[in-house]
């Protein structure tokens, strides 16, 4: 920095000053401490080593791929399969289980509970609650009351394909806009409704349960059956046990009879494997409503 | 060394920053011209559709990147949790990216079909009614704003001056393909997933306002992130492994 001809103490500090001078200030000279500058050339030399062992520079066609041959995403996709591996008696097991086999060994139920927990926690939690309660639109799966069935079978195959999603093996059905594309009038749409919640006797209208009833069975029946106990494999809902998916209210049941209902579920395969899939089966059965 | 012309000259120090800068640029940008592997070659990515893009810019206005990343890194506890790590084809046509390691709220690279479009619609009206211990603000006006379909071409014509390869048809069927990926099972909707595959409309009960509105357009940008690259045929070994 300084130069030694200019070289020359300031009175003040008694500090060896640079030679610089603006408008009568002069700099003094106060090297970097010693030690910074020694780790600061290690850090030059250590990067060398970083070059050499690890990728690092550009070259015409790609880059230095380095002597170690690191790459994150084999580390990360070394580290899934470790893992998997770890568990790998446990996980062959289940796929090689039949789903309905797997609560019958306590090894197998225990790890199908955990994993399945997991993979709730994750994907499923948002719609159906941290603890599998249901929200209203989005089911219960604490209860027995189940649409598209509660076999831990046909719990896989609605997780698998969902309800009313993009794939093409999806569960579909759909509730008609009875209102909306003026299939039934106003008071025809009051009259089911009183019907409706004569199936679990809080009807207040007798005379309006009496027609309600005619039309329930020219427009109803065919899906919810003559009983009004749903029927699983059209994901029709029981209409008599208590168990609202939208609402118990008057008001609740005009709406979804005036403007239909169509609740999706996405499909999950592709996006969690099979094992996983099986042991969220297994999971759901068993919040309490599993047949 | 003597340093004394730089300082008493503007002119050279300005040459010498500009070689000095210039350097440093180089090394850093111009190689990523050249190294083929900077972006993977995978099979599904196209440009979003106008009211994907429409989404994502009342997602970018609404500040969504303040909690939520849209980057899967290769870390295991990402990769189990929001699936595949991302890949940097995969937001080819983000301008600006998304990327991001702050997270106040989860990440969204792989949130597309996560979700149903009814529950996306409910949580952005009021995160609590679905999700009881969020601390995500409710976005209710979303549901009574009409998305602007009036810069639709223009919105198009930009991004395709910085490279997002968007067609001529595309540019003159904005409005349509706009209109369409909010009308289920129409005509148009068909011809929009011709144009863009695996567009899907978004359906949301209980409108509150005639056409289409902002939450549609921002749901429909939501179910797309991270649905198109196939990874069946995505190779993670080899050239990709890095």
């Amino acid at each position: 920095m300084s130069e030694k001809k200019n070289r020359e103490i300031d009175a003040f500090t008694g500090v060896e000053t640079t030679g610089h001078e603006w408008d009568g200030i002069k700099e003094l000279n106060k090297p970097l401490p010693r030690w910074w500058i020694w780790t600061f050339y290690a850090c030059i030399v250590w990067s060398i080593g970083y070059w050499v062992v690890y990728p690092a520079w550009p070259t015409p066609d790609g880059y230095t791929k380095g002597l170690w041959n690191y790459s994150q995403r084999a580390v990360v996709t070394a580290e899934g399969e470790a893992a998997r591996a770890a568990q790998g008696a446990l996980r062959k097991q289940i796929e090689a289980t039949p789903l309905g086999d797997i609560r019958k060994n306590q090894d197998l139920l225990r790890f199908a509970m955990a994993a399945g927990n997991a993979a709730f926690q994750t994907n499923c939690s948002a719609c159906h609650g941290r603890g599998g309660q249901g929200f209203t639109g989005y089911p219960n799966l604490n209860d027995d009351d189940w649409l598209w069935g509660g076999s831990v079978e046909e719990i896989q195959k609605t997780i698998l394909y969902g309800v009313r999603s993009e794939h093409k093996d999806t569960r579909s059905s759909a509730m008609p806009r009875y209102g909306l594309d003026k299939i039934l009038t106003d008071s025809n749409i009051d009259d089911v409704s009183e019907y409706v919640l004569s199936l679990s006797k809080r009807s207040t209208d007798p005379k309006a349960v009496e027609s309600g009833a005619k039309i329930f069975g020219e427009q109803c029946a065919s899906c919810h059956g003559a009983d009004g106990k749903g029927i699983v494999e059209q994901g029709s809902a029981n209409l008599t046990d208590g168990i609202w998916l939208y609402g118990s209210s008057k008001t609740a049941i005009m709406e979804s009879i005036r403007n239909g209902r169509g609740g999706q579920m996405p499909y999950w395969t592709g996006r969690i494997d099979p094992m996983t899939i099986k042991a969220l089966a297994v999971y759901v059965h068993s919040l309490g409503g599993g047949k | 060394m003597n340093h004394e012309p730089f300082e008493k000259n503007s002119l050279i120090l300005l040459i010498g920053i500009l070689i000095m800068v210039s350097i440093g640029g180089i090394v850093q940008i111009a190689p990523l011209y050249w190294i083929d592997s900077t972006i993977e070659k995978v099979k599904g990515m196209r440009p979003y559709t106008p009211l994907e893009q429409a989404g994502r810019d009342i997602y970018i206005r609404e500040g969504c990147y303040g909690c939520h990343s849209q980057m899967i890194r290769t870390l295991r506890d990402e990769v189990e949790r929001y699936g595949h790590y991302s890949l940097a084809a995969e937001s080819m046509y983000d301008h600006p990216f998304q990327w991001g390691s702050k997270r106040t709220g989860p990440d969204l690279a792989r949130v597309g079909g996560k979700y149903s479009d009814q529950w996306q619609a409910d949580h952005m009206i009021n995160p609590r009614s679905v999700v009881p211990e969020s601390i995500m603000p409710g976005y209710p006006w979303l549901a009574k704003t009409p998305a602007n379909i009036e810069g639709t071409e223009v919105r198009l014509k930009t991004l395709r001056a910085v490279g997002v390869p968007y067609t001529d048809e595309m540019v003159k069927t904005a409005r349509a393909d706009f209109a369409a990926q909010a009308a289920p099972e129409s005509r148009a909707a068909r011809d929009l997933a011709r144009r863009y595959p695996k567009a899907k409309t978004v359906k949301v009960d209980g409108k509150q306002i005639e056409g289409t509105t902002e939450l549609e357009a921002l749901i429909a940008y939501l179910q797309v992130l991270g649905t198109l690259v196939d990874f069946a045929t995505f190779d993670a070994s080899g050239p990709n492994l890095r």
